[in-house]
């Protein structure tokens, strides 16, 4: 049924199909539930070695993927940057061939250099999981936000998704609208001229709607993601002061009134509470914000169980290893799960 | 040693020959040349060339032969035989060493390595500044005295417009040609792309092609000023080349260079992450890429130089933000150059001599050089317009083998490279040239 899953590492949303995606997030779903049981485990990874590289500082996503492998019973490793070899001299490549040494099944990397982990997929077996190279991609930010998206919206055919912030910097806006578009949702965007170049409007063949103003991009939407001011970005004063930003780029709660009725409002987080957004929007009930982080976790079992714990055959086809401690979580089962035909459209 | 090139077809577009001629060689120089049916001489060495091109010399105005200083990645022996074996007689070297050819030491120095490589003529290019700093003026007389052919502070542009001006009026003294690469930093700063499509695709900092355009501008500005002699390097934009074409309307001595990657690759050719294909300038989108092929084509574009710049294996695997810029060329200049230019028809066989060896000599003013007039230096690069061969990099007579072009095919290619008389190069598969053959007279 879900034939067309082939996938060795996850490195961004761009090449994925959109069947991948919902294939991927209705994975995400059925490990959501294993998060809400009083015992948090299931053993479909049991055996299995998951390094989490980091190579730039991260609270939110590396805690995520740590509590994603130990959920699936997987032996979780953290190297950050400060612990790592790098500091040493060592180069990139060489940290990657040492530790593909030492036999893991998947690696998760973050790095601020763009295609990091393109370069690690060229030298490792192991499965890569990009967790954000640069101004890049960030793929499980899409997935989970997409998730998200999924439990309150019915379709993301015609959906309508604000993204507000700094584009040119942000991996996450990247694999949102490349994930958004595929699934059949219409993307705007706005945001100080310095950090929306007018080349984004042909990011992707559908088209993305440039806005100048904010008030234009969130009218009828029924989404609005908003996006970090990257602070330690701002060497060349891409804008004059983060007084002047919060005052024409922040959402604040009358933008929202020219949102969609039902519109909901999402921040990959960390929040800059007063700049990019305000504290009553942060904390009002459109906010969806601590559901993404629920959300994260589920999508990056999903990401860990489809790379690191399911061989797939020549044609595609999946055959969970170890099948008896996969069948013997209660969870109604990864495996002959059907998809829900609503959700995820242009499948 | 006399050497006759038999039943070639010569292309010197110096002396507007374009038929079958043959060519005589003695002592490192050209006698001259004679119709395919006149009598040969006696007691010459044959080198039987039917079916094939026979130009002056190629000469690549731009290569970094990394020596001093940068041994791992080349030296002048290692560049010089590339660079014969890709056709190139005569190389000009860039004073980007280390240290930075900025005194008549450092010229003296490349100019006795070359001696020694003995193969490929080796014309040092001296800085503009010191240590190309871009604040005070090199000694450009005293360099020129030991052997500079032009001055350039070539892998950056000199920063401020005045010192340009000052640096374009004191070369006008020596008739040395200023080259200059054209970046204006505060454009391109941080960048390791082609700003556009791509770069965002990417996540990638860009460098817009107002870089490079603002400051071809600037200096065309200056030539008019000064009226001193620009040269170009490596242009990759079309706001550049119509910065040349403007000025050569306006009757100025400005000339200018483009590199094969810039008419082959796109900046497209960056998605899988490869650092093989980052260089400065940066390979730019289809629209610059038609506008050089244009410039190549009306005669704005005078030389084609491949910036060969070597680098270690080792540097070239970090990411790629933080891989070094450039990629070796000077063994896949001519087959891209046929296949991409001649075979594609946007441009002849004629202008491609022009564009490697009569133009480069005469904007560098190398006497005797890119011609096959009688008493010319014997240096002669000989092409087979329809052999079909592929380029390996494992082979490479570089010692770096960064290029995006490994594994390459082309359709047209160098069989030989003669330089002083002497054959330096033959391609693997030639073995036409014969043995002596003394009372040969009746061969028609």
């Amino acid at each position: 049924m879900e034939a067309n899953f082939k996938l060795k590492h996850l490195l961004g949303i761009r090449e994925l199909s959109a069947d991948q995606i919902v294939h991927l997030l209705d994975t995400a779903e059925t490990f959501r539930d294993v998060s809400r049981r009083e015992i948090k485990k299931v053993p479909a990874l049991r055996g299995r070695t998951i390094i989490n590289l980091f190579f730039e500082p991260s609270t939110r996503t590396r805690t995520s993927f740590e509590i994603a492998a130990k959920r699936l019973s997987a032996d979780a490793v953290n190297i950050s940057v400060s612990t790592s070899s790098v500091s040493k001299g060592e180069t990139l490549l060489d940290t990657a061939r040492n530790l593909q040494a030492m036999a893991p099944d998947c690696i998760v990397i973050r790095h601020s250099s763009a295609g990091a982990p393109y370069h690690l997929a060229r030298v490792c077996d192991a499965a890569i999981v990009n967790a954000g190279d640069g101004a890049h991609e960030h793929p499980t930010q899409a997935l989970l936000d997409a998730l998200t998206i999924r439990e309150h919206k019915n379709s993301f055919d015609g959906l309508k998704v604000a993204i507000i912030g700094d584009i040119l910097h942000s991996r996450v806006a990247r694999s949102n609208i490349y994930l958004l578009a595929k699934l059949g949702a219409t993307v705007s965007v706005a945001g100080p001229g310095t950090l929306v170049p007018p080349e984004f409007a042909g990011l992707i063949e559908q088209g993305v709607r440039l806005e100048r103003r904010i008030e234009d991009a969130v009218v009828d939407a029924d989404v609005v993601m908003i996006l970090r001011v990257q602070r330690e970005r701002q060497t060349d004063a891409f804008f004059p002061s983060m007084r002047e930003y919060a005052v024409h780029y922040g959402l604040h709660l009358s933008h929202l009134s020219l949102a969609a009725p039902d519109a909901i409002v999402m921040h990959p987080g960390p929040m800059n509470r007063g700049i990019e957004v305000s504290s009553e929007i942060a904390d009002g009930g459109r906010s969806l914000i601590l559901d993404q982080v629920t959300n994260g976790v589920a999508v990056r079992m999903a990401v860990l169980y489809l790379l690191a714990g399911v061989s797939q055959d020549s044609d595609g086809s999946e055959k969970a290893e170890g099948a008896s401690s996969a069948e013997s979580w209660s969870t109604g089962g990864v495996r002959g799960r059907t998809r829900k035909p609503k959700r995820g459209t242009r499948n | 040693m006399r050497l006759l090139i038999q039943n070639g077809y010569v292309i010197d577009p110096s002396q507007g020959v374009n038929a079958g001629r043959n060519l005589l060689l003695e002592d490192g120089r050209v006698v001259g040349l004679s119709s395919h049916s006149d009598p040969i001489p006696e007691d010459v060495e044959i080198f039987d060339a039917a079916g094939l091109i026979v130009a002056p010399g190629f000469i690549d105005m731009h290569v970094h032969l990394r020596e001093p200083g940068q041994e791992y990645k080349e030296t002048i022996a290692s560049g010089a035989a590339a660079a014969v074996a890709g056709g190139f007689t005569t190389v000009c070297a860039m004073p980007n060493t280390n240290p930075i050819n900025d005194n008549a030491a450092v010229t003296r120095f490349v100019i006795e390595q070359a001696e020694r490589a003995g193969l490929a003529n080796v014309f040092p290019i001296g800085a503009i500044t010191k240590t190309s700093a871009g604040t005070e003026l090199a000694e450009m007389g005293e360099m020129k005295d030991a052997g500079i052919v032009a001055v350039s502070d070539d892998g950056r542009s000199v920063p401020s417009a005045g010192m340009m001006r000052r640096a374009m009026e004191y070369a006008r003294g020596f008739d040395l040609p200023v080259i200059d690469h054209c970046e204006d930093k505060s454009l391109a700063r941080g960048g390791v792309m082609h700003e556009g499509h791509w770069s965002l695709v990417l996540g990638m900092r860009g460098m817009p092609a107002a870089a490079e355009e603002v400051d071809a501008e600037r200096n065309c500005l200056l030539a008019e000023l000064t009226g001193a002699r620009l040269h170009l390097a490596h242009l990759s934009t079309r706001g550049a080349i119509e910065s040349v074409r403007r000025a050569k309307n306006k009757g100025l001595s400005v000339t200018c260079e483009v590199a094969p990657h810039h008419w082959s690759l796109t900046d497209e050719a960056v998605q899988d992450y490869d650092t093989n294909t980052k260089m400065s300038p940066p390979l730019r989108s289809p629209d610059h890429v038609e506008a050089i092929i244009d410039g190549l084509r009306d005669g704005t574009v005078d030389a084609i130089a491949t910036d060969h710049a070597p680098h270690h294996a080792d540097e070239k695997a970090l990411e790629y933000d933080q891989a070094p810029f450039g990629i070796v060329g000077l063994e896949t200049a001519i087959g891209l150059a046929m296949q991409r230019l001649v075979n594609e028809g946007a441009i002849s066989l004629e202008r491609l001599v022009e564009l490697c060896a009569t133009n480069p000599a005469r904007i560098l003013q190398l006497e005797n050089r890119g011609t096959l007039r009688a008493n010319a230096y014997a240096d002669v690069t000989i092409i087979d317009p329809e052999m079909t061969w592929s380029f390996d990099a494992s082979r490479s007579k570089s010692k770096s083998r960064n290029t995006p072009f490994d594994g390459y095919s082309f359709r047209g290619g160098v069989v030989a490279t003669i330089v002083a008389g002497r054959i330096v190069f033959r391609g693997t598969d030639y073995g036409r040239v014969n043995e002596s053959r003394a009372s040969h007279a009746l061969v028609v």
